[in-house]
């Protein structure tokens, strides 16, 4: 074990170096690892406890909920890691389905239109409130706290304007939708299972993050953007540029995720969106993103989703008042970070 | 990267960089002025001066983030007018900020190549990062089992040193250091000069930052001292004791007036400053006014006053 190693008292020429970890110890420093503990205790539970849990359809049930939210929160968990928060990313998503709704029925034009200019609206919310953060000074949680109630209000203001109604209209029968609707909002059977597409495009942008985090100069700057601003202007990273562009990456998967929405669902609800930012924070910070920045993997962020997506169906399948949900949520959000705090302390001082 | 230049040699090779008679205001407040120094290749020029001397100001001039408002600059004989530290960087001039150094929550070889990644195709390099990252580190004398590890579990000195090898593997010329030990014990402290004098012994120019002379006399090839934004001298080390530079950094008669006022306080803080006193006297720092005794000195050694190193070079060359 790593223990002998450890440079002891008796052995000062080894002070200051560093003993060679055990795999288990080296794995538990990983910082999805508390998550993923938590996770398989969580579904453990529910396997136990529900039955029906125990279904594949159920769980690909889960698996699509969980993709919902993952999408978003694998965006966030780089903007944490890169040290910035955006409380208007709940919102953002229901904006973008808006917009694309409202403009392609308004100007009765093809779906893939009102698609587009959604994609430049969110980019274009994404690059202000990166713009403004990096321009100001002024922390990420006030300028995205103003442009979360903004956006709310646009959303149900523009909306009833428009349509006099507190939800967009059907678009299912404009121009391009059944195609549009085949990219955002498709589904497909594997051994009798359906799998919902978000799952796969969940999955090819967790890894797409990953890769950039882990195995490109942008995820070196990611990291050192949150790890320390200073130091990393200092030896010549684009703080600014690199932090606009996460906001940006926000924007996009927002979009991302309202134009699956829209085309799920052919119409929107002014209102929705409003809380789902929290969400997507705790599946980051479950996911073992650290608040302060510079730290945190968007694999984690994943399990977080998943985490949060176990417990929202989970409840459904044992049949208990889904009103306990935020309160299991919150429990288990505390009890993740209590335990990802432990290991994390585990391993550092294993180091 | 050049050789160490011997004495010999500095008539044929211009300084490294050059200030003469530099100053710098920011609206009607003088925060520098008439600082003249230089530093060449495998040389070593200490700046020392108490807090709010002048020092950070200095720095910010020659690593480009301020321009100087009088006088000139000049790095290998070409006049210079920096706007940014990029630009400065680009031509060999590295600063290591003394908080600023590394991101601690990262591994040492991110750490070691941020900002300079090495690119195949859109991926990193990682596994030639890792290697190089290690054996220049060894080459300094850091001998890391695992440049994978966060460089926050490093200590002080270690994390100086990385910056430092960074720096020079990625063709520095001129090393700034801003105060590298301050915040260190006297063990680091000793790892990171003896890394100052390896890389003066590549060739590198040295601009080391300190408020301590205890740090500077041992690795120092020219001590400019400042005080309130001004130059107190300017010396070769031939020109100058530890303990000469030692008084005019504490400045002898400030010293020698607390030990006074302390004494006239009474019980156990009269003893302290019995013992500042001895300490005055057996330094040579107490009598006569402020900088008094160094000019002094060197009055002794047949130049002319305080600032006179380039005059005195003059006359060697």
């Amino acid at each position: 074990m790593s223990d002998t190693l450890q440079a002891g008292p008796d052995r000062p020429a080894l002070d200051e170096r560093v003993g060679r970890r055990s795999t288990l110890a080296r794995l538990f420093a990983r910082p999805e690892m508390g998550a993923l503990t938590g996770a398989i205790v969580i579904y453990l539970f529910f396997f136990i406890i529900a039955p029906p849990f125990r279904n594949a359809s159920s769980f690909s049930t889960v698996l699509y909920v969980s993709s919902t939210y993952g999408l978003m929160a694998t965006p966030i968990a780089l903007l944490m890691i890169g040290g910035e928060f955006d409380l208007s990313a709940g919102v953002a998503v229901t904006s973008s389905a808006l917009c694309a709704s409202l403009f392609s029925y308004e100007f009765t034009v093809n779906v893939w239109v009102g698609v587009a200019v959604a994609l430049v609206l969110s980019l274009t919310v994404g690059f202000l409130n990166g713009w403004i953060v990096m321009r100001t000074g002024i922390p990420s949680f006030l300028v995205t706290l103003g442009t979360f109630f903004m956006l709310q209000g646009l959303n149900l203001a523009l909306t009833q304007t428009i349509t006099n109604a507190v939800a967009s209209p059907d678009i299912s029968n404009i121009q391009g939708f059944s195609a549009a609707q085949k990219v955002f909002a498709s589904s497909f059977t594997i051994g009798g299972v359906n799998i919902r597409s978000t799952v796969i495009y969940w999955i090819v942008f967790v890894a797409l993050a990953t890769w950039i985090l882990l195995r490109t100069h942008l995820g070196n700057w990611i990291f050192s953007v949150g790890g320390s601003a200073p130091s990393a202007r200092a030896v010549g990273v684009p703080v600014a540029r690199v932090k606009i562009g996460l906001f940006m990456a926000v924007g996009l998967m927002a979009w991302f995720t309202g134009m699956h929405t829209l085309f799920e669902f052919n119409t929107i609800q002014s209102g929705q969106g409003v809380g789902n930012e929290f969400v997507y924070i705790i599946a980051a910070v479950v996911g073992g993103c650290l608040l302060t920045g510079g730290y945190g993997s968007a694999v984690g962020a994943a399990i977080g989703a998943l985490i949060f997506g176990m417990v929202n169906q989970g409840i459904v399948y044992a049949g208990w008042d889904p009103d306990w949900f935020t309160f299991f949520l919150g429990a288990i959000l505390l009890g993740a970070i209590l335990l990802n705090t432990y290991i994390r302390r585990r391993a550092e001082a294993a180091r | 990267m050049t050789s160490p230049t011997q004495q010999g040699l500095t008539s044929f090779s211009q300084p490294l960089v050059r200030l003469t008679d530099a100053g710098k205001s920011y609206g009607s407040i003088i925060a520098l002025s008439g600082i003249s120094l230089e530093v060449s290749a495998g040389e070593v020029t200490c700046v020392l001066g108490d807090n709010g001397a002048g020092k950070s100001t200095l720095i910010k001039i020659i690593a480009g983030l301020h321009q100087p408002s009088t006088g000139s600059y000049e790095v290998e004989g070409k006049p210079v007018n920096f706007s940014s530290p990029r630009e400065a960087l680009e031509l060999g001039i590295a600063t290591v900020y003394q908080d600023l150094a590394v991101v601690s929550l990262m591994p040492v070889w991110r750490n070691f190549f941020l900002g300079n990644e090495v690119r195949k195709g859109p991926r990193m390099d990682i596994p030639f990062m890792k290697k190089t990252c290690k054996s220049e580190l060894l080459d300094m004398g850091i001998d890391l089992r695992d440049v994978d590890q966060p460089i926050g579990t490093l200590s002080g000195g270690e994390r100086q040193c990385v910056a430092i090898s960074r720096a020079v593997y990625f063709g520095a010329k001129v090393l700034i250091l801003d105060e590298p030990t301050a915040a260190l014990g006297v063990k680091q402290s000793g790892v990171v000069l003896r890394y100052i004098i390896q890389a003066r012994e590549r060739g590198l120019g040295v601009i080391f930052i300190t408020h301590n002379p205890h740090h500077a006399y041992p690795v120092g090839d020219r001590f400019l001292l400042l005080n309130r934004g001004r130059s107190i001298g300017y010396y070769e080390k031939s020109q100058l004791t530890r303990d000469e530079l030692t008084g005019l950094m504490a400045g002898g008669s400030e010293l020698e007036q607390l030990s006074h006022e302390l004494e006239g306080m009474g019980g156990e803080v009269a003893a302290v400053g019995q013992v500042l006193e001895e300490d005055v006297s057996e330094l040579g720092i107490a009598p006569a006014e402020p900088g008094g005794r160094g000019r002094a000195t060197k009055g002794g050694r047949g130049t002319e006053g305080g600032r006179a190193t380039r005059g005195g070079r003059a006359t060697s060359e």
